[in-house]
């Protein structure tokens, strides 16, 4: 068995005439928690969907698991996310349904076990990600961070091999903030998972990952251990790190010389 | 100047045809499962629940009021030349054929068809059905196609329904209020009610009619653009495609059905 689970070959991606990425290749390890990085609007989001199969590439390859995502038909797809799973930032929750039945919704669709065996594993799940006590309740009685957390125990139902996370961390409190990061590290260690967060609180990030790519401008910028990024050489790399208003990434949007708009004005 | 125009009209023409192209394909991948009834039973059940059974107020007083407002407005021209007694068949042959399929569907797709793309845009907007689609589920076998069923089991039944109430709004306003001979209003109605001709085409309209708003108000909302502004325009405007569509549809039915 290959170490690598998540190998992207070549990737190229248009939304129209938008190049989202040209040329790129990254591999996740098996058993490890990748992060990948980059500014807003750099399309870390479509990446995900790309390993999930629910986007087509332009060009290249996403194998999973020595599949390749985008060649397979409709059957295979639908067989092969049986092994994965995506957390996405809204959470996703079914809102007609309770937690409880959130969580036994993907047993209840891919097996046909007992109704007191399904029981056992939701509350397991629940447990796992300390929302046995709202097992009742409704997605929209749930805090931002618990629905999260709902929809991470749903996640991880049916035991993935592979768990994608989006922005996990995005407008979390501290706390929720702390219980995710712990839950990410916890759980991929605990279930032997390969995760992908992508991300970019930076801080939360480089505490919990393994391996780190920084993505922008259409490509991989820089990778590598969270220590070894630290020190990359690379500006922008460190832009993004220290989180620097200006550098490569420019404060200001593209626009005409300022002094001469000024001007135009008073003229 | 004209090109420009025509380039407008070209895109236009390209865009609707493109939206019946995906609507057919959304139709094709809900309906072409083999259903597991083990599943696919409760689901139905709980949609003809939501999209019938919950509809069945409006349905009711509406069939009622037609029902009376037609036999007051019958009786006034029909009692200038003493044939109050054919209040019984216009009534009926009113409904069967033409108010109760037009008006369920015209209100069905206010009650249960904007509710039904703002719900389905709403999933999309919220990332259920990604999140479906994650999880190895089908939300076009999960999601769409009961709903569609539901529609189109329930929306004849509510016609009837319709037609039914309504013939007893016009005995109650005909014969209870107005004196219409009761057995007279009855007999008449036997004597010029088709099956074939008027109940069964009244029926075949429906089911028209159904399959049309239902896939119109499905595909409007599994279509939407999912942001607030864009499940709004949705949902109006499977109220006003589908009440057009029904319209039209109804003219070419008649047409085909009562036309020659």
């Amino acid at each position: 068995m290959s170490d690598i689970l998540v190998d992207i070959q070549h990737l190229t991606f248009k939304r129209g005439d938008r190049v989202i990425y040209d040329d790129m290749s990254m591999q996740f390890q098996r058993g490890k928690v990748t992060a990948i990085m980059g500014p807003s609007g750099i399309g870390k989001t479509t990446l995900l969907r790309l390993i999930g199969g629910q986007l087509k590439p332009e060009q290249g390859k996403i194998l999973v698991d020595g599949q390749d995502i985008p060649q397979l038909n409709r059957k295979d797809l639908y067989k092969a996310r049986q092994k994965m799973s995506m957390l996405f930032q809204s959470g996703a929750m079914f809102s007609d349904m309770s937690v409880y039945d959130n969580v036994a919704f993907p047993i209840r669709e891919h097996t046909r076990l007992p109704e007191e065996l399904i029981r056992l594993m939701v509350l397991m799940k629940l447990e796992a990600v300390g929302l046995r006590g709202a097992r009742d309740l409704m997605p929209a009685e749930l805090s931002g961070g618990m629905a999260r957390r709902a929809a991470l125990a749903r996640a991880i139902a049916l035991d993935p091999q592979l768990i994608l996370y989006d922005e996990p961390f995005a407008g979390q409190d501290p706390i929720s903030m702390g219980v995710i990061v712990r839950l990410i590290r916890s759980l991929n260690n605990a279930l032997g998972l390969t995760s992908v967060v992508v991300s970019h609180d930076v801080n939360e990030v480089m505490s919990i990952a393994d391996y780190v790519y920084v993505v922008a401008e259409q490509k991989v910028i820089g990778q590598g251990t969270p220590d070894e990024l630290r020190s990359h050489p690379s500006a922008l790399v460190q832009q993004f790190l220290q989180g620097q208003s200006d550098g490569p990434v420019p404060f200001h949007f593209k626009a005409a010389s300022y002094s001469a708009e000024l001007m135009e004005l008073a003229k | 100047m004209i090109v420009d125009k025509l380039q407008q009209l070209g895109q236009h023409s390209i865009a609707k045809i493109q939206g019946m192209g995906r609507a057919t394909i959304m139709l094709f991948g809900a309906l072409i499962a083999w259903p597991t009834p083990r599943k696919s039973f409760p689901l139905l059940l709980k949609q003809l629940y939501v999209v019938g059974v919950l509809s069945l107020l409006i349905i009711l007083v509406s069939g009622l009021f037609i029902g009376m407002v037609l036999a007051l407005q019958g009786y006034t021209v029909l009692s200038k030349f003493g044939a109050e007694q054919m209040l019984g068949p216009l009534v009926a042959l009113s409904l069967l054929r033409e108010l109760g399929p037009v008006v369920t569907a015209l209100l069905f797709a206010g009650r249960a068809g904007s509710a039904l793309t703002a719900e389905i845009g709403l999933m999309k907007a919220t990332e259920q059905l990604s999140g479906m689609e994650m999880m190895a589920v089908d939300p076009l076998r999960r999601i769409i196609a009961p709903r569609f069923w539901a529609g189109v089991i329930s929306m004849p039944l509510l016609a009837m329904i319709f037609t039914a109430v309504g013939i007893l709004g016009g005995h109650l306003v005909g014969v209870d209020w107005l004196g219409v001979d009761g057995g007279g209003y009855w007999s008449a109605m036997q004597a010029n009610v088709d099956f074939q001709q008027d109940i069964l085409n009244g029926v075949i309209k429906s089911a028209v009619f159904a399959l049309i708003v239902t896939w119109i108000a499905l595909h409007k909302g599994f279509d939407a653009v999912p942001t607030s502004e864009g499940i709004s325009q949705a949902t109006t405007q499977t109220v006003v495609t589908s009440s057009l569509a029904v319209l039209g549809f109804d003219f070419i039915l008649t047409a085909v059905m009562f036309g020659g």
